[in-house]
């Protein structure tokens, strides 16, 4: 079994690799052919011969990149197999963004299920995960310790909504990454009740703009540029989480800085990041949804990548499922920003 | 205790000094006695648990959860109150929250035996920030930013009091202060009692600037050399006598000898030190008195304690504080003449023509005990805090040496994650031998390049300690300044630093140019010969 699986897919310094299909999936290089799961930076990269992902995420990456991102885009819609020199690939929701997909790969009686960034908690920006039975799951460990437990994000949304009325005066400016995070939250606060205009960074508005082309209601989004002192005191402004405490924050008066990210569940962490209100909204899976989703697709094997990743397999080999860590080198943890806070991939010192 | 974790939570996010003490001032609007009076304990260190150690948090996780995920949860997280709280697998349906109240008065009521269950029951009740809470107050140092200090200016806030009454008062007072509050709230007087032999707050030093002398007529400043003890005021009032820290605290029970030697009515301010005959020993001979709850013959006999006496608050019932330095150290001299208290002796004062000729008589002292020169306005009336210009301590120049780095830790709070804490070693022939730790002096972009360094370059590990490449040609080098040093029989080196910090990072050098022990060993002071 092992031995199958491995010859269908194993890492390379580019990333995993599938050989019977020749193709990569999120490699971190240039490659021939590369099947993504989603639109992230460090997911999908620019200059690969082909590319077979989501229309949305291809619409993600023709935004990012330019419309000539790749020679060939090869859209698939979620539920359709593509048969790539004899192995079938098919994209299956991830709940992650919007676009996002998790990669089903069969071939010769093995079904391997590649699942990219997933959560399970409800976004209203993109279809939820869907659990598919598999020999191999390969997981992400971006929040594999049993310290981060995100709660729900309506009582996160509802804490910037508190401290909105608390401080009417004040512009709350809210740290988040630029696609996925900021439009779930912008639809959270329409969902919740919050209907004046929100301002945005220059670095949202694109991904917004798509977002909405893709029939997501956003409600009334204005740029910050241009905005005079009165509109932006006490409205909320979404910012990439390094905008919030750069020279671009200055413009506005006393705000209170809030950051939307899992990492906020862990108190240092945000006082390192000088955040006043920290909201637990994650797009990736708590460490209860990541061993509930094992359970659930029930694997014979787990293969973990980038996160914490010697506890998740330690918590699987627990549960008695062979697990191992991938080593996959060049995925970012969640918001992008963020140094790596584990081993792998320290940047040489300088000189 | 919800409530209570609430407001600590807000605290410990809210960063403006301001947004702090409405904060505190609402709490105290809006929260009854006592728990109002516990709450302000907990932020002024006034409430001690002894029963209840970190280890015993750990050991009640330990027993919940699997052990192999707290530690790498506990390695992440870098606090063990915020791991062992984010950790706690919840319970749903458990009892309901206790009280802030209901908890200190049950710990302080209840036998040791008894008290790891109680804690296990009350994590169960609450959720993760009231947990937080919970372990925070019991195991004491909330460290939610604030001051002691800033929660007293609260409460005289809070009750449109002076800062000064309520500090002056402070030590009288105990927990849960509900007499202050009925005070703060005008519905009593204030309570006299609590005034005899209280804590007064200090006047603090500026550190002079090279720059800041032209700005300075040195006729109009008297200079002492700069005592390196613990600044102490020693209080005789009415048959009671206190011995304070700086800060405010407490600290008779660990010097009886000098307790003993307050058989006059006055308040003194002045240096705590170590020696007799007016010989001072290294700070390292203090550091062995302090923190002590009792102390033996033994320590009494080896280390005899005394105050070297700088300023006079109050002599013989008459509050000196108004009137200008002169007068009150003409006063001070002539009461210590009469009176020759045991014990005490007094700071002298340097005379001096101008800064040219004060900054060599600085560089020429280089006895022990000295670690520079106060400066202080002839006309200065004693004042609480910092005030602007009228004193200014001028310390001696750091030593400074060229180390390697050997060991690296994780920090805590806020560095909690960051390799953040160093050990650096100097060569004694072709090893490298730990000479100190340092934690601070970098900045934070030095200090994401040490930690990315030290991830890149662990060749050890052992639990969060992690060996960093240390060869002649291979590591990495830092500069380390440091204000003294001495002989320590703790260390594998023979030497200890005092407030050594990290100057430069000297990504330049070869480690294997670094310094060496016999280089370092000629800064030790000479022996003891007592």
């Amino acid at each position: 079994m092992a031995m199958i699986a491995a010859k269908l897919l194993h890492p390379t310094p580019a990333g995993l690799y599938c050989p019977p299909g020749d193709f990569y999936v999120d490699p971190v290089r240039p490659v021939a052919r590369a099947v993504i799961t989603h639109g992230h930076a460090d997911h999908a990269r620019a200059g690969h011969g082909a590319v077979l992902a989501t229309p949305q995420t291809l619409a993600i990456m023709a935004v990012r990149y330019g419309a000539d991102f790749t020679p060939s885009r090869q859209p698939a819609a979620y539920g359709t197999a593509t048969t790539i020199n004899g192995v079938t690939v098919t994209l299956v929701p991830a709940g992650h963004v919007l676009g996002s997909a998790q990669a089903v790969i069969a071939y010769a009686g093995t079904r391997i299920v590649v699942s990219g960034d997933y959560k399970r908690q409800r976004d209203p920006t993109c279809p939820p995960f869907e659990p598919v039975a598999c020999d191999v799951f390969v997981s992400e460990a971006t929040f594999a310790l049993p310290v981060f437990r995100h709660p729900p994000a309506r009582q996160e949304i509802a804490k910037l909504l508190v401290s909105l009325s608390r401080s009417p005066g004040r512009t709350h400016l809210v740290g988040a990454y630029a696609l996925g995070k900021a439009q779930r939250i912008i639809a959270h606060l329409r969902d919740q009740g919050h209907d004046r205009p929100i301002y945005l960074h220059g670095a949202m508005e694109k991904l917004c703009a798509l977002y909405q082309r893709e029939g997501i209601d956003l409600g009334t989004l204005r740029p910050v540029a241009g905005a005079c002192a009165e509109d932006l005191a006490g409205a909320i402004v979404i910012a990439p989480p390094s905008a919030t405490r750069d020279r671009w924050s200055r413009r506005f008066a006393d705000p209170v800085t809030a950051f939307a990210s899992g990492w906020m569940r862990v108190r240092a962490r945000a006082r390192q990041a000088a955040v006043e209100l920290p909201l637990v909204i994650s797009d990736h899976a708590d460490w209860d949804d990541l061993l509930a989703t094992i359970r659930e697709v029930a694997p014979r094997e787990l293969w973990v990548t980038h996160g914490r990743e010697e506890a998740l397999v330690h918590a699987a080999t627990q549960m008695g499922i062979a697990a191992q860590p991938l080593n996959l080198v060049g995925y970012d943890d969640e918001d992008g920003d963020s140094r790596a806070p584990e081993d792998g991939d320290s940047p040489a010192p300088p000189p | 205790m919800n409530r209570f974790a609430h407001f600590l939570d807000a605290l410990s996010y809210e960063p403006r000094r301001n947004g702090k003490l409405d904060l505190m001032t609402s709490f105290f609007a809006s929260v009854p006695d006592p728990e109002r009076g516990y709450a302000l304990a907990a932020l002024t260190g006034g409430l001690t648990f002894r029963h209840a150690k970190p280890a015993l948090i750990r050991d009640l996780v330990m027993a919940r959860c699997d052990p192999v995920l707290f530690a790498l949860s506990y390695d992440y997280v870098g606090d063990l109150a915020e791991t062992a709280a984010l950790i706690w697998p919840a319970q749903p349906g458990a009892n309901h929250a206790p009280a802030l109240a209901d908890v200190v008065e049950t710990l302080h009521s209840t036998g040791k035996t008894r008290i790891p269950h109680l804690i296990e029951t009350w994590l169960d009740a609450l959720d993760a920030n009231g947990r937080w809470a919970l372990i925070k107050l019991v195991t004491g140092g909330l460290r939610v930013g604030v001051s002691a200090r800033l929660a007293k200016v609260a409460v005289a806030r809070f009750g449109n009091l002076p800062v000064a009454d309520v500090e002056e008062l402070w030590h009288g007072l105990s927990v849960p202060y509900t007499e202050l509050f009925a005070w703060a709230e005008g519905r009593t007087d204030k309570p006299a009692h609590a005034a005899r032999a209280p804590f007064r707050p200090v006047m603090l030093a500026h550190p002079i600037a090279e720059s800041d002398f032209a700005t300075l007529d040195p006729a109009a400043f008297r200079a002492e050399w700069k005592w390196d003890g613990i600044r102490v005021q020693a209080v005789g009032e009415g048959g009671v006598r206190r011995l304070y820290s700086r800060t405010g605290d407490d600290i008779s029970s660990a010097f009886p000898d000098i307790i003993d030697a307050l058989t006059f009515e006055a308040a003194l301010d002045g240096e705590l030190l170590i020696g007799s005959g007016g010989q001072v020993r290294p700070f390292a001979d203090l550091q062995k008195r302090l923190n002590r709850k009792t102390v033996s013959k033994k320590i009494l006999a080896a280390r005899p304690a005394f105050i070297r006496v700088y300023d006079a608050l109050v002599l013989d019932g008459e509050d000196l504080r108004a009137l200008p330095f002169d007068a009150r150290r003409a006063r001070l001299q002539t009461w210590h003449d009469t009176v020759q208290p045991p014990r005490i002796d007094l700071s002298e004062q340097v005379p001096f023509a101008g800064w040219q000729a004060l900054a060599a008589a600085r560089a020429a002292n280089m006895s022990t005990g000295v670690e520079g020169l106060m400066l202080k306005r002839a006309d200065s009336a004693y004042e609480a805090g910092r005030p602007k210009g009228r004193w200014w301590k001028w310390k001696r120049d750091p030593h400074s040496i060229d180390t390697v780095l050997m060991y690296a830790q994780r920090g805590h709070g806020k560095r909690s994650s960051f390799y953040s804490d160093y050990t650096f070693g100097v060569w004694r022939g072709d090893e490298l031998v730990p000479v100190g730790k340092a934690y601070f002096g970098f900045t934070d972009a030095e200090l994401k390049q040490i930690d990315a360094f030290v991830r890149a370059h662990t060749t050890n590990r052992f639990g969060p300690v992690r060996e960093v490449v240390h060869t002649g040609d291979e590591g990495l080098v830092l500069e380390v300044a440091f204000d003294g040093l001495n002989r320590s029989a703790r260390h594998k080196s023979g030497v200890a630093m005092r407030f050594p910090r990290i100057a430069r990072l000297r990504w330049d050098k070869r480690p294997g140019d670094a310094d060496t022990l016999a280089t370092l060993t000629t800064l030790l002071p000479p022996e003891d010969t007592a």
